[in-house]
């Protein structure tokens, strides 16, 4: 240890931290016995439920405290609603949560408008930051997806002529 | 107030229009925010790899702030207190919570019982609003917080809500001996940290392994170690075997989490289908890089769906894999003496400072690997710090 220490005299610190003692549990946690009273312990003040909160089917009830962020709404609030009748090591779980992200964007557009603002999806996606920093990466995506949606309408105009 | 706000994947916005939070607990507090992290993992979020992530969330888990006001049962802090904020929500009374794993408090995430609360990280990790905002609510004020000490610069303390923690639990999970060779896979932020930090439990080599030039050639500068970039190994794990004499290393550290490069079926399984919980790539070559009887630790973050892994080296080599999310209050005061002696200098990670106002962008350079991006923190107009 201490020729090893000479070796690495050039990093600071080095070796402050080892400890042999290390193995394999510790730092996992502080066993104390604490677990086998599994939840009788004194629980904080329960938080008054004001908005709907999905609970797990895993637990009895609502923790403690809780997130009051974006409430199930929606389509969205509906997928979610069901996904939680299953418990998390099931795919009937995440699967709808997954469909239900998709959901919200979509509706989160539709909000947007009904409420009078158009959003701005390539301020939202951060190509001001492109423009500065990856000018030609971005006129790169810009013509390809020109490309792309002017090869689409030629074909869909070809189409269109024919059936005429 | 000003606040992010999350659109969908790859989108988000600056939201002058958001309400402020109140007291909904007389445990919590609220917090004006000085500065705020985008994290690695907030990447996950905004690529939307993690299931229940709603539109108008506000993502943020690394912030300081100053204590605003305080429910009737908090005692510890007073208004006016500049405090840092562990990215764990931990009530402290629960058995968890008793044994240090702050990480895994049992009343605090009513959305899923594999994790406790974490501000602003979708209602899997329990519906809260984060701190990329101008105020937070902060519940379990008694317990998480800690004001900053008079001698510590507010760009450290930001750092030391998640990053530097994350990073040194990373390396006190491999359990590190003295002389160990240990790698390290991915130069974000926390890789970086957790190299810097495998030196001072004894590490003798330390590799990072990762695809991006500018933070391989940071990461060696920083934490004085070793840096690979798998692109040009061709095979990662053979590289490893080949410079520990056809051993393995000792330890291997999986600072990636689901967002992996490096594999097509991985990247197409769970970064573009989401049919698994992210692309365990850097996860595979930990396993297989380890020696037999090695150690493999894991801070990377993945989502909750099933995720392939060779299960089966795992069982033959005999390997012990150890793995949470940190348990910052725990870490806190030895990281604070770390600082203190100069031993880390977490600041020095930070890239850029961005307006709060320009949030988009900020995710958008740091998403994308942009202008050598290594750390971005957000800075509210409020903050006045």
């Amino acid at each position: 240890m201490e020729h090893s220490a000479e070796r690495y005299k050039h990093i600071k610190g080095w070796g402050v931290d080892a400890d042999p003692e290390n193995e394999p549990t510790y730092p996992m946690k502080q066993w104390t016995g604490d677990d086998h009273r599994r939840r009788n312990y004194d629980r904080p003040p329960q938080q008054p439920v004001t908005v709907e909160i999905l609970h797990s089917n895993e637990r009895p009830n609502v923790t403690a405290v809780f997130g009051t962020s974006t409430p199930p709404v929606g389509l969205s609030g509906v997928l979610r609603r069901y996904a939680f009748r299953y418990s998390e090591s099931s795919w009937g779980h995440w699967l709808p949560l997954v469909l239900a992200d998709r959901v919200n964007m979509v509706e989160g557009i539709i909000s947007d408008l009904g409420h009078g603002h158009v959003p701005n999806i390539f301020a939202e996606k951060g190509w001001k930051a492109d423009w500065k920093h990856n000018r030609s990466g971005l006129i790169k995506r810009v013509t390809i997806a020109l490309a792309v949606a002017g090869g689409v309408a030629l074909l869909m105009n070809r189409r269109k002529n024919e059936d005429a | 107030m000003l606040a992010m706000n999350y659109r969908g994947p790859y989108r988000v916005r600056a939201d002058h229009n958001k309400p402020e939070p109140e007291i909904l607990h007389p445990q919590d507090a609220i917090i004006r925010v000085t500065r705020s992290c985008i994290c690695g993992s907030d990447l996950h979020l905004y690529h939307g790899i993690v299931p229940d992530t709603r539109v108008g969330m506000t993502f943020g888990h690394e912030f300081t702030g100053i204590v605003e006001e305080l429910g009737s049962d908090v005692k510890n802090l007073k208004v006016g207190d500049h405090v840092l904020v562990p990215f764990n929500i931990a009530c402290g009374a629960c058995s968890f919570c008793k044994q240090e794993l702050f990480g895994n408090c049992h009343e605090s995430n009513p959305e899923a019982t594999a994790v406790g609360g974490i501000y602003g990280y979708s209602h899997t990790a329990g519906g809260y609003d984060g701190g990329q905002a101008e105020y937070v609510r902060v519940p379990y004020a008694d317990v998480g917080p800690m004001v900053i000490p008079d001698d510590m610069h507010p760009d450290d303390a930001v750092l030391l809500t998640d990053v530097v923690p994350t990073g040194y639990q990373a390396a006190e999970m491999g359990g590190i001996k003295p002389g160990d060779t240990v790698v390290v896979f991915g130069a974000g932020p926390v890789g970086i940290m957790a190299a810097k930090c495998a030196w001072l439990f004894g590490a003798g080599r330390v590799i990072v392994i990762d695809h991006v030039e500018y933070r391989l050639e940071f990461v060696r500068q920083y934490a004085q170690c070793e840096a690979y970039n798998f692109r040009s190994l061709e095979d990662p794990v053979l590289f490893l075997k080949k410079t520990t004499d056809y051993y393995g290393a000792d330890v291997c550290i999986d600072a990636v989490g689901g967002d992996a490069s490096g594999n097509a079926m991985q990247t197409i399984l769970g970064r573009k289908l989401l049919m698994q919980g992210g692309a365990a790539t850097a996860l595979h070559w930990a396993i297989n890089g380890v020696k037999k009887g090695g150690i493999v630790s894991i801070v990377g973050v993945y989502g909750p769906i099933d995720t392939l892994i060779p299960i089966g080296n795992v069982v033959n080599k005999g390997l012990t894999i150890r793995a949470n999310q940190a348990s910052v209050k725990r870490l806190l005061p030895r990281l604070i003496e770390h600082i203190r002696a100069g031993r880390i200098d977490p600041k020095a990670i930070i890239s850029h400072r961005v307006p709060l106002e320009e949030v988009a962008d900020a995710y958008h350079i740091f998403s994308a690997k942009l202008d050598n991006c290594i750390k971005p923190i957000l800075i509210p107009p409020s903050a006045n710090v």
